[in-house]
């Protein structure tokens, strides 16, 4: 019988297959990407058991959690931050780890600068310590978040033992209409299937909406794979893959190219292969889609109504709705329309790419933020960062009266300055609308990047269509 | 990592679904380079409601949370797991769990039992008629006992393993370095390096 994609790149990492019962897999890791948060005690751990880093060679770590968007060349401000950040980069020299530090070209959030270097190629297996290393998947590669005993389980092996997941896929009918995005299937998706749904299983998605992505839309979606709880989300790489890579840093060259471009043409679903688990959604019938609750599967269309927590089948998800409903300060029945916000985020792992940037700056073109709102642009690398101030995007945003920053996570969790104060509402382009994620009693819409920026002309969620 | 056979404590019943790692501790209490200390974050956004479960008198000294569904989701954090352990807990009883927080749980060495959803609310019953009241959890036996109830539950035969060796995972694969050397001298020569550096021009 046939193989799944997953299966297929599985297979070609396994180690070693566990002997006793229930012994997972051990599985050979062919990129481990580090930040400050989830390191310093995985280093601790090598340094008090006099272990070194086993491959230095196949290990990144770059600073985006903790860092500021203003003023990034003086200290950090914050000393527990700054200590954190320290650590990293004291560690990273300790074990011959390379870092792309704060003010560095290549410096961003993790998951941007892997596949902007090249390092993210289809058939590796990627890990990191962060649940939205899935967006790595987008390349055809089985990526997926750890915690930080098991970061430092790869510094010291290169491995991991792991049980092996089920399969699922998700296959993704018709075309997206005009104006709807990456962004809005996923936030469709997970609505549906709810923050569980995809528990235990890396997932593929599949189909004509899925295959008409770019890169960057792809991402999107396998970055958001965690919010609904799957393993690991991936793509079949195809040409737009090969053709995104091609060229880039760390993308192989001459006739590694040629070798490399056979092997992942051959990363497919097989025909005959079965997936232990299949949902579809139909692309045509999306319209913008927006959270209206604390989880991303609380979402509703934009052109609909707050839903009424007794409209839920089951009494533990109305118990949850009526509690999101009381944090959020809306109201069942309220248009999602006519909910107004006072911060619009555009950036984050999910949304903070140049293509984002770019959806954004041409709905906010010639136009102005409102003035009850501020706009945070924060790009996800200073490549990307670069790149728009190439193109003129940051004088776009400026002249909006939107705010220009550093690349980081920023208000994407909260970690650095840039919060949400009690009470205040965003708009945000980021991956989780969990309470106090944007800072303690700050309440998060999630939307796509070109809602954001309707948004934050008319102080109000908007879809670009309605704006005058 | 401690050996776990059986964990008797009182038990605190937590009646929320997805309670993701944010709310188990905020990103700004993630700031510690020790593993150690983080019982200040847990729960931290409700831990100033008189109202919240381990604010009560009876829960105050709880080492068995027992969860609604979900628990767990959300990031990577490990810090979620040690913030647990920092405050007291030794296992967490629930239906359904976020996979990496249920994966760091058992590397760090946190009891993750899954029962079915409806044991869970039996089991928020008979906590709540009597609060205070002690669970005795054996991981030989996979089974919770106390508050009138005798359930079994599931855990992994591997993780299960670990847990009552108390093993090291690292010390584990350590004895297969043989094999990991043999897998390292047949990858394809395309795969890439993040050494030597290289940079766009």
């Amino acid at each position: 019988m046939g193989k799944t994609l997953s299966e297929k790149i599985w297979d070609a990492h396994v180690v070693r297959e566990g002997s006793a019962p229930g012994e997972p897999d051990l599985l050979y890791i062919d990129l481990h990407l580090v930040h400050e948060v989830t390191s310093p005690q995985a280093f601790d751990g090598l340094r008090q058991a006099g272990r070194p880093v086993r491959r230095p060679d196949l290990t990144l770590a770059t600073e985006d959690h903790n860092t500021p968007t203003l003023n990034i060349d003086q200290p950090i401000a914050d000393p527990v931050s700054r200590t954190q950040v320290d650590t990293l980069r004291r560690n990273a020299e300790e074990f011959g780890v390379r870092l792309h530090s704060l003010g560095d070209l290549d410096q961003g959030v993790v998951h941007i600068i892997g596949p902007q270097l090249g390092v993210t190629q289809p058939g590796m297996t990627v890990v990191c310590g962060d649940s939205h290393t899935s967006t790595h998947g987008a390349f055809g590669a089985i990526a997926f978040g750890i915690g930080t005993s098991e970061v430092e389980h790869v510094l010291a092996t290169q491995t991991l033992p792991q049980a092996r997941p089920k399969t699922m896929a998700v296959n993704v009918r018709g075309a997206l209409p005009e104006g709807v995005t990456a962004k809005d299937l996923v936030l469709a998706l997970i609505t549906k299937v709810g923050t569980g749904g995809g528990q235990g299983h890396i997932v593929e998605y599949r189909g004509e909406a899925i295959e008409n992505l770019s890169m960057e839309g792809r991402m999107t979606i396998c970055n958001m794979s965690i919010e609904w709880g799957a393993k690991a989300g991936m793509i079949a790489p195809d040409q737009t893959t090969f053709d995104y890579l091609e060229g880039r840093p760390h993308a192989p060259q001459g006739d590694d190219w040629d070798a490399a471009v056979a092997y992942w043409k051959t990363l497919r679903t097989d025909d005959d292969a079965t997936f232990d688990v299949e949902v579809d959604l139909d692309a045509a019938a999306l319209t913008p889609f927006v959270t209206w609750g604390t989880n991303p599967g609380q979402g509703v269309e934009l052109g609909g109504v707050v839903p009424d927590p007794a409209s839920f089948a089951d009494a533990t998800e109305q118990t949850a709705a009526r509690n999101a409903l009381a944090y959020m300060g809306i109201e069942a029945g309220q248009r999602m329309a006519d909910i107004t916000v006072d911060t619009v985020f555009l950036g984050s792992c999910t949304n903070g790419r140049i293509e984002d940037l770019r959806a954004a700056a041409k709905i906010i073109e010639g136009r102005k933020v409102a003035e009850s709102v501020r706009m945070l642009v924060v790009p996800g690398s200073a490549r990307v960062r670069l790149q728009a101030e190439a193109e003129g995007l940051d004088k776009v945003f400026l002249a909006a009266g939107a705010e220009w920053r550093a690349a980081g996570c920023s208000m994407c969790l909260g970690m650095n300055p840039d919060q949400l104060a009690p009470g205040e509402r965003s708009a945000s382009t980021s991956n989780r609308n969990f309470e106090g994620r944007q800072g303690k009693g700050g309440r998060t819409h999630l939307v796509s990047p070109p809602v954001a920026a309707a948004t934050a002309v008319t102080g109000h969620l908007t879809a670009p269509a309605d704006l005058a | 990592m401690q050996p776990f056979s059986t964990h008797t404590g009182v038990a605190v019943p937590l009646r929320r679904s997805n309670v993701d790692t944010d709310q188990i501790i905020p990103a700004v209490y993630l700031k510690r380079v020790t593993r150690t200390g983080f019982e200040d974050g847990l729960f931290a956004a409700w831990r100033n409601d008189p109202e919240f479960v381990l604010n009560q008198p009876a829960y105050s000294k709880g080492s068995i949370l027992v969860a609604g569904p979900d628990f767990g989701t959300g990031s990577s954090r490990e810090h979620a797991v040690w913030a647990l352990q920092n405050y007291g807990f030794a296992v967490v009883i629930g239906s359904r769990f976020g996979d990496i927080f249920a994966g760091n749980s058992g590397k760090a060495g946190l009891v993750i039992a899954k029962v079915d959803q409806d044991v869970v609310e039996q089991l928020w019953q008979a906590i709540e008629a009597d609060p205070g009241v002690e669970l005795t959890v054996d991981l030989n036996e996979r089974l919770i006992t106390g508050a009138g109830l005798s359930v079994p539950f599931a855990i992994d035969d591997y993780t299960r393993w670990r847990l009552l060796e108390g093993l090291d995972d690292i010390g584990l694969t350590l004895r297969h370095e043989a094999d990991i050397d043999a897998f390292e001298a047949n990858r394809p020569a395309y795969l890439p390096k993040t050494l030597p550096a290289r940079t766009a021009s």
